[in-house]
Order: structure tokens, then sequence, then C-alpha cells
């Protein structure tokens, strides 16, 4: 964490073409395949951002006729989809594909310093395999799921975040608040009293669902999914490990908020989507490891 | 233990955290059923083959566990105490599409195969807490399982307790391969009617003799008896020759010889409804096009899985809209999803392989209201909606795609037979692996490559079984269920196959599954040659016809050149995708058809495609007279426009639409609602492309199937015009719309038990014309389209025919998607303009419905629903299209900010969707527009005159505006007001004064709450 913040601190003071150099260092792996769908504006993202990102499918990781390996990659993105199916919960088959078969690798990127983001399928995923909320450097065991939305069935719907600015998330620096839409089934983090203490405890609960007053809040449909103390997204103690159920990678242009027909009327859509704040942060974030 | 036996493990939610699915089964029993249901709560129950030994048992039980949130147990999960225990499965054979995935992980936690007996069975198990038995099986027949696809095993708590646990599966029974059959057709003509009938083969006398004396022909030749075949049809080659002239692929009625006429008028003939009215618009339109562009931007029509136009140097576009009705009809979800996931595979079957975009979806349904009989048969209307909602979300959803437009409609007659429309966008790049994309033909000794799933007896006989009307004796196995996964999957290997042109051509495996594919990519090298015992089954015990034509979902044929087999097998095999080469084309001029080495069906390609007898069809227009309102007006006419937005063809739908994703890609614009709140269906949708590129596309529909009852010509006229007033609405191009037609009729074939066949006929030719001259007019058009003709059920004895049904859906292009425009005023101050002429043309309006209702009319069964009228809403071509293009020049300015369509429920319905979507308030004077102030308020309020838009403006823009717009019925009604309230005045005189909240409180009502 303090080695990270001084690298972006150092980062940050760069000029902006050697910034972009750093940037387009930054190779990014977009896991797919199996149903898994959002590769696309996952690599848009990326790309927007400067980065590298490189799509590779699952199974050629595991058999290892990929280009490259998982080791290789600064960093890795676990993206939004119906892996098989969402079959045995969401995440679950997925999930299971990679702890027998690519643990270990995992493991040691994460132990190396890799950074990552779960979006929606991808946070189920990384807290189905213990990833997140990753306590103690253990990234075996999962404490925590994401259960049904009290609601059942899967829903499509816009929903307000604010961020914890106390948080360790590196992929969250300098954010406070973002529409983002969310689009799940199973979004309500559940986690013991004593997991979710330990999480307000260290900041690790870096998203909540906001309610028109902008405090968070329980109720439907502010709050899609149930989840208790309206968490939207976790990080893993170093801040390198972010999870979120809402899509970032929905909202890359201003064109893609619901709203954005009236803001352009009245001059307010501004020139970017949202969303893409997060890949730069971590893409920066990464780029300033590099350097 | 024995590698046939089961281990059973039971997965459930921990008993002190709630189980979402159990209380969602819960709400429904009390609110569907009205079982005063205490509690409900589910497991997942898995049945495993493949002799697991006990280690490996115990482990994939901790494996298929999560520690947070569920508890398990192998045999049965002792604890709780419950009611009744309603176990519900799937039958032998049908896709488990859980079961599959589940055999992944259980293969990936165990470290091996499970062999070739080892599968993953799985069902539900739902624990009912203050039910009687009765009302048990009430819950599981109306409401948990469809005995068509599912069984039900039900046990009260004492039951379930003293027995075993049921380690049973549902395994189809091993038999051998049935033989093949020669048919005989030496019979009377009785006799042959009985055999096409009884065999499910839909071919008509006529046929069934030309198939006789084909084979009697054949008989002397030489292949034939080398083959050892003799003068009489095996049932491998009956069954091809079935499928292939079925109503369904080969559209007998559109290209039937029609006389026509009008009333006692002297009869005309057509020769094919299709080439005179359908291509012949597109050839129309193509002509203007070439005369004043040099060129034409239609890149294929008519003859491939899906329509292809121009978008730019680097892509076309794809499109296709399918029905699937009948399948929907007896299984609601599985019908549904095969409804989307099929016409999925036709813009992937296009050319060589389209990605796909977006999906638009739409319903007519009865309504899930209904509290009348119901014929006996037949599933409620609430039912049928909610599974074909719950298929068409689970299909896309799980495919990654968004979807763009959704609609529903409901009228009772929609009770025999809903109608499920679902279609596909695809964009397919202009060039792949160096070669031209639109352009595909298998060559002479390219190997047939099936891809994708396996075949199993589901879906056999889908083709001819909706070319007949509905009744109790339908198949069980015409319900194909999809595994959208598993097309997923195939899908991405073969864009990856695709680009490394592993392929030379592909088709989808749809209706008559390999005899259609094969035989439609045999056509070009001139035959075939196919093995059908290398086909990759999912049981044994299917006879060689059923393998051919089984319609077994999420599979693709290909043709691949001999260099390319071992490749593409290989990548195949990386990515788990089952690929299995069955046989070759050739150039003989033979479907030649082998099971284990002999011959067992020997088709020349001339007789299979062109040899079906042409039909000759008569038809006869008398223009119907309908009741007018007998009772004066509703005195309110505010309260009147609540209750109009409410009504069911017009009030929100979100409650189900929002379980649909609207944006994965990445690539939606203008998204399915709009507003402040993004809660009012937006009038059409935006599309890019793809990332890095500001073109888009723009999707809209019509549908009006109230107007038939009139007239058809006015109602396809009028679903023409509103697709293009909708494209023009988002920012659309004018001169780059492309229409596809979905036509749903009630057989229009008259016989004994269809007395007014000829009518319905004659309703086709007018809704063709129809058709045919607003979309020259408009320079739209048609890319592609399908027609199901036979849209009649007799469930129960009772005949009950749909409407006569057009979709005709829109694809347009919008340059640069920044100005895109949506439906919902912007500030306060803009100023409102009402474009277009409002004529009395009430009749087949939704005010005449309800006004039928206010006065307590019920429409008899098969009936349309009173009040029906006669002024049906007439298309002012002369005048319409100026008006379009001069708005399309004004919102290319920039000066303006909204646009609304009013369709059906009129001005007043249209002005309200504005009001909703801003939230805001309109203040707006009807006398300003002269022919506003001459007709009746109610009328003028509600008439559905078409032609016409609503356009808001800010301030600053509106001498511009008016300039850009004059001569074209501008009227400028009034303004924005930021106080919510729609307040319609005729000068000083308030007509309508209500507030916003009230009118959105009625619109989300409806439907709300049946989710």
């Amino acid at each position: 964490m303090t080695r990270h913040a001084e690298r972006l601190r150092q980062f940050d003071a760069l000029p902006t073409p050697e910034k972009d150099r750093l940037r387009r260092e930054v190779r990014v792996l977009v896991l797919t395949g199996l149903g898994l769908n959002c590769e696309a504006e996952t690599e848009a993202a990326f790309r927007l951002c400067g980065a590298r990102p490189e799509r590779v499918h699952l199974l050629d990781l595991l058999e290892g006729t990929a280009r490259r390996r998982l080791g290789d990659y600064p960093v890795l993105a676990f993206i939004g989809g119906f892996a098989f199916g969402d079959h045995l919960g969401a995440g679950f088959v997925f999930a299971n594909k990679i702890r027998y078969r690519l643990y270990d690798q995992l493991v040691e990127f994460i132990e190396r310093g890799g950074l990552s983001l779960g979006v929606c399928n991808g946070f189920q995923t990384m807290t189905r395999l213990g990833l997140l909320p990753g306590l103690d450097g253990d990234y075996r065991t999962p404490l925590a799921t994401l259960a049904p939305n009290d609601r059942p069935g899967y829903r499509d719907a816009w929903v307000s975040l604010g961020f914890d600015a106390a948080s360790p998330c590196l992929w969250t620096r300098g954010l406070s608040q973002m529409d983002l839409p969310a689009r799940h089934g199973e979004g309500k983090f559940l986690a013991s009293e004593v997991t979710l203490g330990r999480l307000r405890e260290q900041h690790q609960i870096v998203a909540r669902y906001l309610g028109a007053d902008g405090a968070p809040t329980q109720a439907w449909p502010a709050n899609p999914n149930g989840s208790p103390d309206a968490i939207a997204g976790i990080c893993d103690p170093s801040g390198r490990l972010f999870g979120l159920m809402p899509h970032p990678d929905a909202f890359l242009y201003p064109f893609h908020h619901p709203d954005w027909a009236r803001r352009r009327a009245l001059g307010t859509a501004g020139t970017q989507g949202d969303g893409l704040a997060i890949f730069q942060n971590g893409v920066d974030a990464a780029a300033a490891a590099l350097g | 233990m024995s590698p046939t036996s089961a281990v059973r493990i039971e997965v459930a939610v921990r008993p002190e955290l709630p189980d979402a699915r159990g209380a969602g089964v819960e709400r429904t029993i009390q609110s569907f059923l009205g079982i005063g249901v205490r509690r409900v709560r589910t497991r997942d129950v898995y049945r495993i083959t493949g002799g697991l030994d006990p280690r490996e048992a115990e482990k994939l039980r901790a494996e298929l566990t999560d520690p947070v949130l569920q508890v398990s147990a192998l045999g049965k999960l002792e604890g709780e105490r419950f009611d009744f225990a309603i176990g519900v499965g799937f039958k032998p054979g049908v896709t488990d599409p859980v079961g599959k995935s589940a055999k992944v992980a259980v293969e990936d936690t165990l470290g091996r195969k499970l062999g070739a007996t080892g599968a993953v069975y799985t069902s539900t198990l739902y624990l009912l807490d203050g039910v009687d038995r009765a009302q048990a099986e009430r819950v599981a027949l109306e409401l948990l399982a469809n005995p068509v696809i599912q069984t039900t095993h039900l046990q009260s708590f004492e039951e379930w307790r003293a027995q075993p646990p049921d380690l049973s599966v549902p395994v189809v029974p091993g038999h051998d391969t049935p033989a093949v059959a020669r048919v005989d057709l030496s019979g009377s003509d009785a006799e042959l009617e009985r055999l096409s009938k009884q065999k499910l083969l839909a071919l008509t006398l006529g046929e069934m003799k030309a198939i006789r004396d084909h084979f009697r022909a054949q008989a002397a030749g030489e292949l034939r008896r080398a083959a050892g075949l003799g003068s009489e049809p095996t049932d491998v080659e009956l069954e091809c020759l079935a499928q292939t002239w079925s109503e369904h692929c080969k559209h007998k009625i559109f290209n039937a010889t029609v006389r026509y006429r009008e009333g006692d008028g002297e009869p005309e003939v057509i020769d094919s409804v299709f080439k005179a009215y359908v291509r012949g618009t597109t050839e129309a339109v193509e002509r203007a096009v070439v005369a004043r562009e040099g060129k034409s931007w239609l890149v294929s029509v008519f003859h491939d899985n899906a329509g292809v136009v121009e978008h730019d140097d680097q892509h076309h576009l794809v499109y296709k809209v399918e029905t699937h009705n009948s399948p929907s009809a007896l299984d609601p979800y599985g019908g549904a999803m095969t409804g989307i996931v099929g016409v999925n595979r036709d813009p992937f079957g296009t050319g060589l392989g389209a990605e796909l975009s977006s999906n638009v979806w739409g319903y007519c349904f009865a309504s899930p209201f209904h509290s009348g009989p119901l014929p006996k048969g037949l599933l409620h209307p609430r039912r049928i909606r909610d599974g074909v909602h719950q298929g068409v979300i689970d299909g896309g959803n799980q495919s990654g795609i968004p979807y763009g437009r959704g609609w529903e409609i409901f009228d009772h007659r929609f009770l025999g037979k809903p109608l499920v429309f679902c279609g596909t966008v695809g964009v397919l790049p202009v060039t792949v692996a160096g070669r031209p994309s639109h352009e595909k033909a298998a060559l002479p000794g390219d190997a047939i490559v099936m891809v994708g799933g396996r075949i199993g007896a589901d879906g056999i006989h889908g083709a001819t079984f909706s070319s007949a009307a509905l009744d109790e004796s339908a198949p069980i196995q015409a319900v194909q269920i999809g595994d959208p996964i598993t097309q997923k999957r195939m899908f991405d290997f073969l864009v990856e196959a695709r680009d490394l042109g592993l392929y030379r051509a592909i088709t989808d495996n749809g209706a008559g599954g390999l005899s259609s594919s094969v035989g439609e990519m045999a056509e070009k090298p001139g035959g075939a040659r196919l093995e059908l015992e290398k086909a990759p089954l999912k049981y044994a015990g299917l006879a060689p016809w059923e393998i051919l034509l089984s319609e077994a979902q999420e599979r693709m044929t290909l043709a691949v050149a001999p260099e390319h087999v071992a490749p593409l097998l290989a990548l195949a095999a990386r990515r788990e995708v089952d690929a299995t080469a069955i046989g070759a084309f050739t150039s003989d001029g033979y479907l030649h058809v082998t099971h284990r080495g002999k011959t067992v069906g020997l088709l020349e390609m001339a007789f299979l495609h062109e040899g079906d007898p042409d039909l000759d069809l008569t038809a006869r227009w008398v223009p119907p007279r309908f009741d007018e309102p007998r009772t004066p007006p509703p005195a309110d006419l505010g309260q009147t426009l609540v209750a109009m937005v409410g009504r069911l063809d017009l009030c929100s739908n979100e409650a189900k639409a929002r379980h649909y994703d609207h944006e994965v890609k990445g690539l939606t614009v203008i998204k399915p609602f709009v507003g402040v709140r993004s809660d009012v269906p937006a009038e059409a949708s935006v599309f890019l492309v793809r990332h890095g590129s500001l073109s888009g596309y723009v999707l809209s529909e019509g549908v009006n199937p109230f107007y038939s009852d009139i007239d058809c010509f006015a109602m396809a006229q009028a679903v023409v015009d509103e697709a293009v007033r909708r494209q023009l609405a988002a920012g659309a191009r004018l001169d780059r719309i492309a229409l596809l037609d979905n036509f749903c009729w009630p057989d229009p074939v008259a016989g004994p038990d269809n007395p007014d066949g000829e009518y319905k006929m004659a309703q086709l030719v007018r809704a063709c014309r129809g058709l045919y001259e607003a979309a020259v007019a408009y320079g739209a058009p048609l890319i592609s389209g399908k027609d199901s003709m036979k849209n009649d059920s007799r469930m129960g004895g009772v005949k009950i025919s749909v409407p006569p049904t057009l979709l005709l859906s829109a694809i347009g292009r919008i340059d640069d998607v920044n100005g895109a425009v949506t439906l919902e005023p912007k500030a306060a101050g803009d100023v409102v303009y009402l474009l277009g002429e409002t004529r009395d043309e009430t009749g087949g309006s939704e005010y005449f419905r309800l006004r039928g209702e206010r006065d307590g009319l019920v429409a008899e069964l098969g009936q349309p629903a009173p009040y029906v009228g006669n002024k049906v809403p007439e298309l002012d071509l002369a005048t319409t299209l100026p008006r379009y293009r001069a708005l399309e020049s004004a919102i290319r300015a920039g000066w303006v900010r909204s646009v609304a369509v009013p369709a059906k429920g009129g001005l007043g319905v249209a002005l309200s969707r504005m009001a909703m979507a801003a939230r805001l308030g309109l203040d707006l004077d009807l006398n300003a527009a002269a022919d506003l102030a001459r007709l009746e308020p109610d009328v003028a309020l509600f008439s559905e005159s078409l032609g016409r838009l609503v356009v808001t403006v800010a301030a600053r823009d509106t001498a511009s505006f008016e300039a850009c717009v004059a001569g074209t019925a501008c009227h400028r009604l009034g303004s924005v007001v930021s106080a919510p309230t729609l307040t319609l005045r005729r000068g000083s005189a308030a007509l309508v004064s209500v507030a916003v909240d009230a009118l959105v409180t009625s619109f989300q009502a409806t439907l709300g709450g049946a989710s």
C-alpha cells in the first residue's frame, strides 16, 4: 500500500507523454470464454485508458496454449457475463475450473503485486475463489458470497454508487460518486458479522449503493439486491484487487448515461463516461508500478 | 458403486437465511393461484452417475455447497419440517443445461472424466408449508412444472421421511436403432390423406401424389436400383420431403397463384403475393436508389438466412425477425427461449457469419388478467406471458446480447396461440479472411461439419407442426429446449474459425434440422452425401429419419475445404465445442443419405427443391361493417386520459422489461426506456455498430392487428408509417431505412373447416398491397421476412384464430449517434409543435375499445373487442413524406430537442408520454391547430391519424424550425412548463388538467404487479 502510494505519487508528477508511454506498457489480461460476455467493452475501456488489453480464453490459459502466461500481465480483468449460465450459482463453475487448474499461477500473480478488477460475474468469481476479501493474505478461503437478490431475478437498472475515500482501493482513488448500471440476479453480499466488521474497519467496503438523499441505502431499487450495509463492491486489504457488482464498463461515453440526451441539451453531458475513471486508476497504478 | 447408480446431493439455503427463490414462488402461489401457502423453501438436487466412490461423493458435496450461503447432504437433507415436497425434474431426453454445467464442475473437481455413462441430472425440490394435498397438486401442475417436458414427484412430509431418497435418473431407455421403413403410397386418396395426418407430414393430397408418382418414375433408374431402393420412398425420404415442402420452409401460400376479387367484381390473378409485393417492393426501391445514387446499399436480400445492408466501409448490418408461436403455446419458457436463441443463429448463419449485436422481442397475448373460460389444453395467458418473458430473458441475457425493442399487445384472440416475435441484429465485417463476407458457397468435395449441440429426439416435426393448427395431438417432442451457453460457446468458437478462414459456408440448423441445412447448402454444389451414423447423438435409439430431422438446438452446419477439416476440428476441441464431419458435398444431383454404409435415402435435388406442386388460392374481399359507439363520450377527458395510459396495450411493461439486459457490449446509446427516471419506452432505440466509431443503427417497429379487423390495407400502411416515423423520431436518415416483414395470419386456405378462408386470403392480399405502396413511397426496401400462416387453435374443440398481424421491423442508419433524439422534453420554456393532420379516424382505436369496456361490452370468443368502428386511419403519402423530410432537416440542424410519435392512443397518449418522461408539464391550446379545433374533443385527443409527430424546440430556435417545416401542417400548440401538470385547452376552456404523477401511477400500475 505505502509502496504503491509512493510510486503513484511519483507517477502523478510525470509529464503526460511519459505517463502515456508507461500506460502503453500495461498489458491487461481480459479473461474470456465459457459464457462471459463483456469482453468488447472491457477491452475498449482499457484501451481508452492507454493500456494494452488482450483477450485470452480461459481454456487457452489452462492448457498453456495462450501466447503468454498469467504472470506476464500486471493486470487481470475478470469480466461480466454468464459463465456456464450461472448454473449452480453465479461464477461457480468458472471459479471451480480456476481453483482446480490455475490456482497456483493466480496466487503467484497476486503475491507478485498484480492488480485485478472483477465486475459483476467477475466479482462473483473472485469472491467464490476467495480472492476477495483476501483477509490476512489468505486468497484461497471463501469468506463471503454474492447471494440471490432479495427480489429474485436478473435486473438491469442504473444505480448511484458512493465510494469510501479512506479505502485503500487503487481502482477508486479520488472518486466520490458515480452512476452505473447494476445488471445481475445475484449481488447480495453476504459474510459473517466478524468478516463484515473487519471489512468496515479496514475500509475494504469500497462502494455502496446510495439513495436519492446521497446516503447508503437498503431500499430497493436504489439498493438492487438488499446487500447489507449497501455493499456494492469490496477490495482486498492491499487495495489491488477490486470487485464491483455494477458495471463501470457500461459507462465509457457520455451517451451511455440514461439521462444523456437531456444533459446534452442542457450542456452538462461531459466528454467521457464516469466509469472510465476506475479503469484509468487501475492502469495508472500498474503503470506506476512499472515505472 | 456400479457406474449407473446415482449419488444424490441436496443443497439448500441455510435455514437462518432467506430463500429468495422460495419467497418468489410463495408470492406467485398466493397471487396467481390464490392459495394461502405459509412458506416455500427450495433445494437443488443433483443426481450424479459415473461410478463415484464415497470419498468422491463427499468431495463433490462439499464443492457444490457455498459455505456462506448453503447447507447440503448426500441423500436427503434432514431437519426441516414441511407439509408437502414437490420434486420437479426433466423428462428423459429433455435438455438439462444446468446438469451439463454441473458435469463440468464435477469433472474439474474430481480431476477425471465421468465416462460414457456418467452424467449429472438436476431437479428442484419445493417444500411447501400450509397447503393440503390437492393444493400441492395444483401448485405442481399449474405453476411449477410443465408436463410437456417435466416430471413431478409429490410427497407428504411423512411419505418423504419414510421413503429412501429417490436415486432414479431420467435416462432415455436405450434400444436398438429402429430400421428404415418403406412407405406404401399405393392407397386411395383418403388413405394418403390419412397417412399425411397420422405421420404429421402436413402434406396435401396433391403433394402426396406428386411424391408417389416421382418415386414410381425413379424406380427404374440405375442409381435407385443400385442402392437397393424401390418404387416407394423410405421414411427418411418422405420425412425429408415433408419438411422441405412444409409451409414453414416453403412459403407455399405466399408463392401461390391467387385469384383475388372485390365483392362481385372481376377476379384478378396474382402470380405470388411474395413476388408481386414483397420482392416487388425491394426491386422497385432498389431501382430508385440506383437511379438516384448510382449504386445500391442492399448487400444480400431474400436468399440467405437474414437480410444484409451496407453500413460503412468496415461493416454490414444483418437483421432477421422470426416467430415461435406454437412451441410457446405448449411450453412458454422453452418455446420462447428457443425462439430467441434460434433467431440468433440466423444472422450467424448469414454470409460467413455475423456477430450478434442486439435482440428485439414483441409478444401478442390474451390479457394476463383473463378470468373467462379457458378451452381445455390451453395454458392461462398469465402463465404464457410469464414463461415467454422468462425464456427470452434467459436466452438473451445468457447469450450476452442486449435487447433494443420490446413491446406487448393484448387481445383475447391470442388466447389460442400467442404470437412470439424475436429478432436479432448482426454485424458482419465487410471482408472475412480476405473474402467478401456476404458470399458463401460449398464446393463439391467440401466436408459437411456439424458444430454445437448433439442430436436428440427433441424438436422433431417442428416445421410441419407449425404448419398446422394447434390441437391436442400436438407432439411433445415438437418442443425444444434451448441451451444458450452451449450456443454462446459455439458462436465464440465460430468467430475464431471464421476469421481464420476455416470454413467456406455456414448455415443454421433450425426447422427441419440437417435435412434443411444440408439440403439448402447442397443446392450450389449440386448434391451431398450424408453419413448419419457419424452425427453425435445425445442417446442411442434414434431412427435415421429422426437424426436427419431433429431440431435439437445450438447447431450450425459448415462446408469445410478438405485441408481445413483437421485445423477446424482441432480448434473446436481446444474450445470444448462439439464438431463432427458427417459427410461431404457432391455434384451428382442427389441428396444421398446413408446409415452404417447402407443407403437410406436418395433424393433428387431438383425434386426436393422444385418438385412441390404450386398452390392455387382464391381470395374475396367484402368490406366488413362494425358498430360505432352507441353511448355519449365520457364527460371527463382528464380521467379518460389517465385510464388510457393504463390500458394493457399502452401501459408500462417495465416490471418485465428490466429483467432483460439493456446494454451489455457497451454499444447501446438510446436504451429501451428513456426520460429523467428512465421509465417511459423510447420511440426507437439507437446502437453503435462498434467501439471506436460514432455511426450507429436505429431500431423501431410498427404493429397494429386491431386495424386488420376493418381493412388490412390500412393496417399495413399504418405499421409502415409508424415504423418510419419512429426512425425519424430518433434521428435516423430517411434514405437508409430497411424493413422486415413478419406476417402472422390465420389459415387463409379455404376448406370445409375454414369457411372464411377466402376472406383471410383477401386480407393477406390487401395487407401486401398496402405494404408495397407505403414502403415503395418511403423508399424503404424489405430485406427479410417470414410468414407464419396457420395461427389457429382448435384446443378443446373451440376454434380461435389470431387477428391478421403484420410486424414491420425497421433498421435505419444514424451517421453520428451524438445527434440522436429522445422522447422527453428537455426544459421548461421549450415550444411544443404538432406536425401533421388529425382526422376523425377512431376505427380500431384503443379509445374505442375503452368505450366498449365502459359500456360493459365483452368480445365474443374469436371476435374483435367492441367497439371496432369503421373509420380506420388512412395514410396520405402525398403529404407525409415531404413533412418527414423537412423534420429530418430540422433534426440534422440541431433545432429539435425531443420527438414523440402519436400512434395507439393518439395525440393524448403521446403528450402524456412526453410529460411522464420529463416529469414536466405541458400547457397546450388545441385550437392552435384548425383540424383539431374542428373535431370533437375526445376525437381530437384519441383519433389515431397517421403521419403525425410531436416536437419540442428551444425558444431560441423556433424561427429557424418553423421556416424549415413551413407548409407541412405544423401547429404551434404551446410550451413545456415546470409545474408537472398536463393542461390541454381549447382557447380558454380547459379540456384536460391532470397531474403528471397521476398519469405515471396509472401507467405503471396495470402490469407493475404482474411481474
